[in-house]
């Protein structure tokens, strides 16, 4: 690791200024691909802002008809909390199957979202809900917030405080995992909305997460998986490597998806 | 800057002044508290070699700059045992052949207690490996840390209801 100066606001306010005055600063929640990125040398912000004894950022509530989650809020709180479970309980499981334990207490949501890696799981539930990524500068459309590889629409003074997800009636994640890292080799989130469907697909994008709108056009007309039979996605910019081929997660996702709607209906 | 930090480790508090905000909890714990029982294994989060727990919750201590743990209390492996008696953990591994060489033992046996802490794997083994997943064993002791966690598990809850009775 190069050198850096390392600051401790105590404010989202503070930590914005601190992100204003010093150029190419970064922030860090739980420092899960940071610190390795960084070690690696791969990295080398000369300042670090510390997100952890930043008040209000961390909690999970019900407001009105959407769950929000604090930016600082772990995976594992979310995957253990009684009201992710009540009110979207795929999000809650999405949460319990990232990485490890060790890593599940550490790792936090907005941390996840701001890194957008492709392979991780929380941006494909932001897509298919239709989340909304509240910063302390703006609202974000999930739409508008994942702007590609390792990319967003965050500004460089911006900071993610909360997510707020719109209740679906029904949703469910399925996740071919790659058995050591356990990030996604593919990742499908599908969501039946009041008024719409989502389905996005992580892990196999070679822009990173993306939605499938032939299958949701299919799924708006009838939510079973009978409805993606004879459907499929183009293996065209889909990632290839030596865990597989681009062909074969374009396979994946038409089997992972169908998995996923019958997950949702209870099947 | 000023990058003093205040801990409680194994129940003991310790006032440490940073020189370099780079100190990870796991070098803090090896170079500066010469607590050596936490080990350094892959250095990036892989391998959970450096396992301890923060509050109660096991994570991987490499990963973690020890500038930003102000105020959190810390379990090393040398505080789990009470003077010569074990901790059931630490018995348990022994008792199941859940190591061989031993170098990743003091993660596991973190990770294990704070697994049983979370109450969530019951007596599924599969589920107990699932929990144990980011403490990786190269000897491949596996099936006797599983064990070990079960055996630990049903040791700490009958002690448990003995408090209760």
């Amino acid at each position: 690791m190069y050198e850096f100066k390392f600051h401790r606001p105590a404010t989202v306010r503070q930590a914005a200024n601190l992100l204003a005055k010093n150029e190419d600063a970064k922030l860090v929640a739980g420092g899960h691909t940071l610190i390795p990125v960084m070690k690696q040398r791969l990295a080398s912000p000369p300042h670090l802002v510390d997100l952890s004894k930043v008040e209000n950022l961390s909690g999970i509530e019900m407001k009105g008809r959407a769950l929000s989650i604090g930016a600082m809020t772990t995976h594992a709180d979310v995957a253990g909390s009684p009201i992710v479970g009540e009110a979207i309980p795929a999000l809650a499981y999405l949460a319990g199957v990232i990485g490890d334990p060790a890593v599940r207490h550490r790792g936090t949501i907005g941390g996840s979202l701001a890194n957008n890696d492709p392979t991780a799981d929380y941006p494909a539930a932001c897509l298919a809900l239709g989340a909304t990524i509240v910063t302390n500068k703006r609202r974000l459309k999930a739409e508008e917030f994942f702007a590609g590889l390792f990319t967003t629409a965050l500004e460089s003074d911006e900071i993610i405080t909360r997510v707020t997800f719109p209740l679906p009636k029904k949703a469910a994640y399925v996740k071919f995992r790659n058995q050591a890292s356990r990030y996604a080799l593919v990742g499908v989130f599908v969501a039946r909305r009041p008024s719409d469907v989502g389905v996005a697909v992580t892990g196999a994008g070679a822009d990173g997460v993306f939605r499938v709108t032939a299958f949701e056009e299919a799924l708006k007309k009838r939510f079973a998986s009978k409805a993606l039979e004879g459907l499929s996605v183009p293996a065209d910019g889909l990632n290839a490597d030596i865990h597989g081929s681009a062909e074969y997660r374009a396979h994946l996702i038409g089997v992972l998806a169908a998995r996923a709607v019958d997950a949702a209906n209870g099947k | 800057m000023n990058l003093s930090i205040s801990l409680t480790v194994n129940g003991e508090r310790r006032d440490v002044a940073l020189d370099d905000p780079r100190v990870t909890l796991l070098d803090l714990l090896r170079e500066r508290l010469h607590l050596t029982g936490t080990k350094k294994g892959c250095d990036r989060g892989q391998c959970g070699a450096c396992t301890v727990l923060v509050d109660g919750r096991r994570i991987n201590s490499c990963l973690t700059l020890a500038a930003s743990l102000d105020g959190a209390a810390v379990l090393t492996i040398e505080g789990v045992a009470h003077g010569d008696t074990l901790h059931p953990v630490q018995a348990a591994f022994i008792a199941h052949d859940g190591f061989q060489c031993g170098f990743c033992t003091p993660g596991q046996i973190m990770s294990a207690i704070g697994l049983i802490a979370e109450g969530q794997a019951g007596d599924d083994p599969e589920r107990i490996r699932e929990a144990m997943s980011g403490n990786l064993c190269r000897c491949g002791a596996y099936a006797g840390i599983t064990e070990a966690v079960l055996d630990a598990q049903h040791t700490l809850a009958a002690a448990e209801k003995g408090r209760a009775a």
